[in-house]
C-alpha cells in the first residue's frame, strides 16, 4: 500500500499526531483553514510564527510545524506584541480560544486594538471552556447550559466582532467551520493586514456545549451552521449578536488598514521628533 | 563580548538607584522594556523612555504588570534582551509569569523595586519583604536567581551581572531593590564599554535537522534556537521532552525538573556573591543587605568602638543563597545578626543554614523606613554576651 502524503503535511508537526480534539471539534477545521491560507499568502513557513494561549485553541501552537508558542492562559496576545516588536519582519499570529482570549485575557485583546499592533488574532469561539469540562465562556448564549450554569447562563454574552472593532482591529470577520472557503479566504486576507487584524472562528463543541444543549451531533450543529446564518458582508458589527438558537450573522465587518500600526507611528515620531549627538547620549527637539 | 557603546553613557555621573538600573540595564544589552507605571520604580522605565529613540529599541507601557511580565518573554524570542520592572503589587501579578520563564528557560530579568506591603502597603517607602516571594512566589519548584544592589553603583553593576546570569542560565533574574536604593542619589560611574562584560544568548549553531531544543547539554543549560531560521521549535510552559513536545509523564517531570533546579545549583559557587569582613576572630557576625547594609556598618563600627570583634555579610546575591558561608560563620561566631526590613525572611534561611551551631538573632522592621543604628548596635551587644 503506497503511503498517502497529507496536502499539508509539509506544515503539521505529523510526530505529535493523533492530536487531542475530539471527534467532530470543529478546530481541526479551523487550523486546515489557517494552513491552506498561508500556504497561499506571501509568507513562506519561517516568516510566520503562531502563539497559542491556553485551552483545546491554545493546543493549535503544538501542532503546527511553525516556529510556535504555547504561552500562558489568556497571555498569547501581550507575548505577541513583544515578538513583533522585537522582530517586526515576523509576521506573529495569534490563534486560541474565546475563553482565553476574551475573558482572562480580554484586557489585553481591547488594548492591542488601541496599539494596533499588527498581529493577527484568530479567535475558535465554541461558546464553552472546552478543556475544562464546559463551564460558562464570555460568548455563552443566554440561557444555553454549562457546567457551571445548570439552570442556563443568565448573562448576555459578549459579541466579538462588535469588540473588535470598538477597540479598532482593521479586519473583522466572523465564519463558521461550516464556511471553510470563506474562512481560509478571511484568513488569508487578514494575515496581510497591517494592524490587528481578527477573525471570529465559530465551532462546535459537540462534546460539551452541544449535548449539554440537545443539540445534536457535530454533523446537525453544522447543518444548523447552514440554514441559521445570513451572509451579510459590511454589516455593522452591533448585529452580530449571538442567540441561543436563532440564525446570526457571518461576513467580513470591517476592512480598513489605512492608519498607522503601533510600530510605524513610533517610527514616524522619533524620526520627526528626535535627534541624537554622535555618542548616542543625548537628543534634541523633545520638550521634556 | 564587550558592551555596544551606543548603550553605554560612559562617564561620572549623579543619579538615584532607578535610573542606574536603567542604565545598566541598556550598558547590559537590553532594548526592550514592557513595564506598567508603578511607585517607586517608575523612573527606570521613564528613563528607559527617554533614552531608547536615540540608542535604538523599544519602551511599551502596557496594560498591566501581567501583559508586562509576558511581553518580555514574547520580545526574548523575537531576539531582544529585554526585562519589567515593577513594585510589590505589580510583582504579585507577574508571578506565574515567572513560571514561565523558569519552564520555557526564557531568559530575562524582573526588577522589583520594594515597597511596604502586603497589598497596597506603603507606595513611596522602603522594605525588604517580598524576597520570598522572589524565591518561591510562582507554582511549582524551581531554583533561580536573585540579586541585591545596596547603591546607585551597584544598581548599575549588579544589573549588568543580572542581565549576564540570564543569559548564561537561560532563566529569569529577580533584581531586588528597595525604594531607598532606587531613590537615594548617588556617584554613579559608568565604565567604557570595552571595560563591561556582556555574556551574549547562546544560539545554537546546529542545523535544524540537527537540532534538538532541549537537547543533551554538559552544563544543563540548552542552546537556544533563533525564530525564522527553520528550526520550527515549539515552546510550552507544559512539561516537555526534549523535543519541546508535551509529556506529561512522571518520567519526563522529573528529568526537566531536576535538570532546571540544577542548571543553578550546580554552578552556585559561580553565583553567590558577598561582601565580607573581618569574619575570622568575629565574635558577633551582622548579616544584611540593600539598604539594611548601609545602616548595619555604623553600627560594625560603633561595636567594634565598643571593643566587640564584629563581622560583616553583605549578602549581593540573596538567591541562591551563601548556605556554606553562614554554616562556617556559625562554627566560630558567638552570634549572627539579621536586620532586615520584613518579619524575618532571610533570617529563617540563616537559621536553616547554621542549625543551632550559634545564636540566631533576628532583628525585624515591617517596613516604611530603615532600621535605627542602636537597634542594630543593640542587638550586636546582645549577641557578643556570653550565656
Amino acid at each position: 500500500m503506497s503511503k498517502e502524503k497529507h496536502p499539508l503535511s509539509d506544515y503539521l508537526r505529523e510526530d505529535r499526531m493523533p492530536h487531542m480534539w475530539c471527534p467532530g471539534c470543529g478546530i481541526g477545521i479551523a487550523v486546515s483553514a489557517f494552513l491552506n491560507a498561508l500556504k497561499q499568502s506571501r509568507y513562506g513557513q519561517d516568516d510566520v510564527v503562531l502563539v497559542s494561549g491556553i485551552g483545546c485553541a491554545g493546543r493549535v501552537a503544538g501542532y503546527v510545524k511553525l516556529d510556535s508558542f504555547h504561552t500562558t492562559h489568556g497571555r498569547a496576545i501581550p507575548f505577541a506584541e513583544g515578538l513583533k516588536a522585537a522582530s517586526p519582519k515576523t509576521k506573529v499570529v495569534v490563534f486560541s480560544g474565546e475563553g482565553d482570549l476574551m475573558s482572562i485575557g480580554g484586557n489585553h485583546f481591547i488594548h492591542a486594538g488601541r496599539k494596533n499592533m499588527s498581529i493577527t488574532i484568530l479567535c475558535v469561539n465554541n461558546l464553552n471552556y472546552a478543556m475544562t469540562g464546559g463551564q460558562v465562556s464570555p460568548t455563552t448564549p443566554a440561557k444555553a447550559i454549562t457546567a457551571t450554569a445548570p439552570f442556563g447562563s443568565f448573562c448576555q454574552p459578549f459579541n466579538l466582532p462588535f469588540i473588535a472593532e470598538a477597540a479598532g482591529a482593521v479586519y473583522v470577520a466572523r465564519w463558521t467551520v461550516f464556511h471553510v472557503r470563506q474562512l481560509q479566504k478571511a484568513i488569508l486576507e487578514a494575515i496581510h493586514k497591517k494592524g490587528m487584524s481578527f477573525v471570529e472562528i465559530i465551532s462546535p463543541c459537540p462534546t460539551l456545549y452541544e449535548r449539554r444543549n440537545q443539540m445534536g451531533t457535530a454533523l446537525s450543529r453544522m447543518n444548523f451552521y447552514r440554514e441559521n446564518t445570513v451572509i451579510k458582508n459590511g454589516a455593522s458589527t452591533k448585529d452580530a449578536v449571538m442567540d441561543l438558537d436563532k440564525p446570526f450573522i457571518v461576513g467580513k465587518f470591517v476592512d480598513d488598514d489605512s492608519k498607522l500600526t503601533y510600530l510605524e507611528a513610533m517610527n514616524e515620531y522619533y524620526d520627526t521628533t528626535f535627534s541624537c549627538d554622535a555618542n548616542y547620549h543625548t537628543y534634541t527637539g523633545s520638550k521634556i | 563580548m564587550k558592551a555596544k557603546l551606543d548603550g553605554v553613557l560612559t562617564g561620572v555621573h549623579y543619579m538615584d538607584g532607578d535610573q542606574a538600573a536603567c542604565e545598566g540595564a541598556l550598558a547590559a544589552g537590553c532594548r526592550y522594556i514592557a513595564g506598567y507605571p508603578i511607585t517607586p520604580s517608575t523612573e527606570t522605565v521613564e528613563r528607559f523612555a527617554q533614552r531608547i529613540p536615540c540608542v535604538g529599541g523599544i519602551f511599551m507601557q502596557m496594560e498591566d504588570e501581567i501583559a508586562s511580565s509576558i511581553a518580555i518573554q514574547g520580545a526574548v524570542w523575537g531576539g531582544a534582551k529585554a526585562m519589567t520592572v515593577t513594585s510589590g503589587p505589580g510583582f504579585s501579578l507577574m508571578m506565574e509569569h515567572i513560571g514561565y520563564a523558569i519552564m520555557t528557560e526564557t531568559p530575562c530579568v524582573f526588577v522589583d523595586v520594594q515597597r511596604g506591603g502586603p497589598s497596597t502597603g506603603l507606595p513611596t517607602m522602603p522594605s525588604q519583604s517580598d524576597l520570598m516571594q522572589a524565591r518561591w512566589g510562582s507554582h511549582g519548584d524551581y531554583d533561580l536567581i536573585a540579586l541585591c544592589p545596596n547603591s546607585p553603583q551597584e544598581c548599575f553593576d549588579l544589573m549588568i551581572c543580572a542581565f549576564n546570569f540570564s543569559e548564561r542560565f537561560r532563566i529569569p533574574v529577580m533584581f531586588m531593590m528597595d525604594e531607598c536604593i532606587g531613590h537615594m542619589t548617588e556617584k554613579v560611574v559608568i565604565p567604557h564599554p570595552d571595560d563591561i562584560e556582556i555574556t551574549p544568548r547562546r544560539y545554537t549553531a546546529k542545523r535544524p535537522q540537527d537540532y534538538l531544543l532541549y537537547g543533551p547539554c554538559d552544563d544543563l543549560v540548552p542552546e537556544m534556537p533563533e525564530i525564522g531560521k527553520g528550526y520550527h521549535f515549539h515552546i510550552t510552559g507544559l512539561t516537555h521532552d526534549e523535543r519541546g513536545y508535551p509529556d506529561m509523564t512522571v518520567d519526563a517531570q522529573h528529568r526537566l525538573i531536576h535538570r532546571l533546579i540544577h542548571k543553578i545549583k550546580n554552578y552556585k559557587n559561580g553565583i553567590v556573591m558577598v561582601e565580607a569582613d573581618d569574619l575570622d576572630n568575629a565574635e558577633v557576625v551582622v548579616l544584611s543587605f540593600g539598604i539594611t547594609s548601609r545602616i548595619a556598618d555604623r553600627a560594625i563600627i560603633d561595636a567594634k568602638n565598643s571593643g566587640i570583634k564584629t563581622g560583616k555579610i553583605r549578602l549581593k546575591t540573596i538567591w541562591p543563597f551563601p548556605d556554606e558561608l553562614v554554616k562556617n560563620v556559625s562554627q566560630k561566631a558567638r552570634a549572627i545578626v539579621v536586620p532586615e526590613i520584613n518579619a524575618g525572611q532571610i533570617v529563617r534561611e540563616v537559621e536553616r543554614a547554621a542549625t543551632d551551631r550559634c545564636r540566631i538573632i533576628s532583628v525585624p522592621h515591617y517596613g516604611g523606613g530603615v532600621h535605627r543604628v542602636e537597634t542594630i548596635y543593640d542587638a550586636i551587644i546582645e549577641g557578643a554576651k556570653v550565656e
